[in-house]
């Protein structure tokens, strides 16, 4: 038992020693200014990983957007509103939104959801908001506003479950005193619910910032794959997942294999970060329970 | 209940209304597009799937009868690597962290373990092929399974942790009583009542990492052939979808979808044993 549990802790290692050591051709070749520089040109050897770093953050502050007042929205319904009859099947259907796979996400959004944004929604936002530089451009469907769309999508059900948890770990007689003052149901949620579980969502909106950032599959097919730095959110991009999807196994020669676990060592250190903040806020709302995502 | 009848400004009453049609209008959000997705998948993938489909393996596009046979017993194969080395690691490390480890140990472990939960697939995958393909010299269904049940062990872990510590302590104390060692108790009275619980974490891990296509990418690789070697490059029922996906043929399309449909009654079915056995067992009932 306790090897398995020095198991857990051994995988860790493994993972950021294999990382470190497949990466160090490219650190000795390029040190820091490998994640500053924008040119990505393997026929010349030479490898900065900006573009990756920008369509990562990017996409995923993008998902954030949409995805964090909806997600704390449907949890408040299905605690706070919901009829009891409806409340199972409505946690149960957003529990099922998290079991589908990447790819099928990325499947529908290429099929479905570009050719929705290419004839639809990126005319219309051009025309409303075009003026603000961030809607213009030939509408392709694809690119970063539709990576920013599926990732929402995607997200949504962990932020919700984990701040639905959250909610329902809010004492009652918070929300009875709340209700004692003569609040209105809206007034209760604000400052007898929202504002107790305020660290516990935070935790639960970093934790799918993490999720988002290290999402692969659906994003690689909608997002353009091209490795350029655009104000427009309708120009394709390229994410550091993406490029380590697309190239890996094409990689030819050491460095080009190198640098892209570079990236990888990045998008590593860089979601444990984001995951141990996340953990520690929900931890300390939930007292240690387990998650369910 | 009693109603009291109060003087509510217009002000504060057209926010709470506000407040309840967004909250609403938020769960129809989120909603749609399991609807939609879901639509889509029998509209455009129930078509395609016939007995041919289910047993074939890809054809070059133009030809007819290509199939999805070999990715689906290839999708087996890893899962099934992928299982024996998630389930036993993931099960012992719940089992002692809630048994035995006590303080910071144990502490360190559970955190450990929610840090791997986020590691992004797509890492787990470099860190596989390093540890695997490199040695070996080539890619293979057992890469592609340890990948994958490297990422079956936090979920596996913690639930089982979970499940464990809602075991009574009477239980417990009542097996101790009566003479048994300690790893007899955990055994045949703390695992065996948490069964139901357990299987429920095992089964969610399971449909996790069974739609996963990132880390495999570069250690099952994927295969036009039948494969059962788990030492040889595998075809695997998410690759072949993303392939056919983004390729530019009109056929490849549409068995992308069948197979997305096939993946998704196979995953959703494992949901549904969950639920059942979940609600079957004494305990374990989660909200």
């Amino acid at each position: 038992m306790l090897t398995c549990s020095l198991s857990v802790l051994a995988i860790v290692a493994l993972i950021v020693y294999e990382l470190v050591s497949g990466s160090r051709l490219s650190v000795a070749k390029f040190g820091f200014r490998f994640f500053l520089g924008s040119d990505w040109d393997p026929v010349s050897g030479q490898f900065g990983a900006f573009p990756f770093i920008y369509g990562t953050l990017v996409s995923s502050l993008v998902a954030l957007l949409l995805a964090v007042p909806l997600a704390v929205g449907v949890a408040v319904f299905i605690t706070e509103i919901c009829p009891p009859a409806l409340r199972n099947f409505t946690s149960f259907t957003v529990e099922l939104l998290a079991a589908i796979p990447s790819v099928i996400y990325g499947l529908w959004a290429i099929f479905v959801l570009a050719p929705l944004l290419r004839q639809w929604v990126q005319p219309a936002l051009a025309d409303t908001l075009g003026w603000t530089g961030l809607f213009t451009g030939p509408p392709f469907g694809i690119g970063m506003l539709a990576a920013g769309i599926i990732l929402a999508i995607m997200i949504i059900p962990i932020i919700a479950s984990i701040t639905r948890e959250v909610l329902v770990a809010v004492p009652r007689h918070q929300r009875e005193a709340v209700l004692a003052l003569g609040a209105t149901r809206w007034e209760m949620v604000r400052m007898g619910v929202l504002r107790n579980g305020r660290a516990g969502i935070l935790g639960a909106v970093i934790l799918g910032l993490g999720r988002a950032m290290g999402e692969t599959m659906a994003v690689t097919m909608v997002i353009g794959n091209t490795p350029q730095i655009a104000k427009s959110l309708f120009a394709p991009a390229y994410t550091m997942a993406s490029v380590i999807a697309n190239e890996f196994t094409e990689a030819t020669g050491n460095l080009y294999l190198s640098a892209l676990v570079e990236i990888g060592l990045g998008l590593l250190l860089v979601t444990v970060v984001v995951n141990g903040l996340a953990r520690l806020l929900i931890w300390s709302i939930t007292r240690g329970t387990p998650s369910r995502v | 209940m009693l109603k009291i009848k109060r003087h509510v400004s217009l002000r504060r009453r057209a926010a709470n209304i506000l407040f309840t049609l967004g909250a609403g209008a938020a769960a129809i959000l989120v909603l749609a597009p399991l609807f939609a997705i879901l639509s889509y998948l029998i509209l455009k993938g129930v078509g395609s799937i016939n007995w041919e489909f289910l047993t074939n393996t890809p054809q070059p596009v133009g030809e007819p009868g290509g199939g999805m046979g070999n990715a689906i017993v290839g999708s087996a194969l890893i899962l099934g690597i992928a299982s024996l080395i998630g389930v036993p690691l993931g099960i012992g490390a719940g089992i002692y962290v809630s048994e035995f480890g006590r303080g910071r140990y144990a502490n360190i472990v559970r955190f450990t373990a929610d840090v791997l939960n986020g590691v992004p697939s797509i890492v787990i995958g470099i860190a596989a092929y390093a540890l695997v393909v490199l040695h070996e010299g080539h890619f293979s269904a057992l890469a592609g399974g340890i990948a994958l049940g490297i990422m079956m062990v936090p979920t596996v872990a913690r639930t089982t942790e979970e499940m464990l510590l809602m075991v009574p302590h009477a239980v417990r104390e009542a097996a101790l009583g009566l003479g048994v060692p300690q790893w007899r108790s955990i055994i045949s009275v703390a695992l065996r009542t948490a069964r139901s619980g357990i299987i429920t974490g095992v089964m969610l891990a399971f449909a996790r990492v069974a739609g996963e296509t990132a880390p495999l990418l570069f250690t099952a690789f994927g295969n036009q052939y039948w494969n059962t070697n788990p030492g040889q490059p595998t075809a695997a029922l998410p690759l072949q979808i993303f392939t056919y996906a983004i390729s530019p043929f009109d056929e490849w399309h549409r068995q992308a979808w069948a197979g997305a449909l096939v993946l998704i009654v196979l995953i959703v079915l494992a949901v549904a044993v969950v639920r059942l056995t979940a609600r079957r067992g004494s305990f374990a009932q989660q909200s």
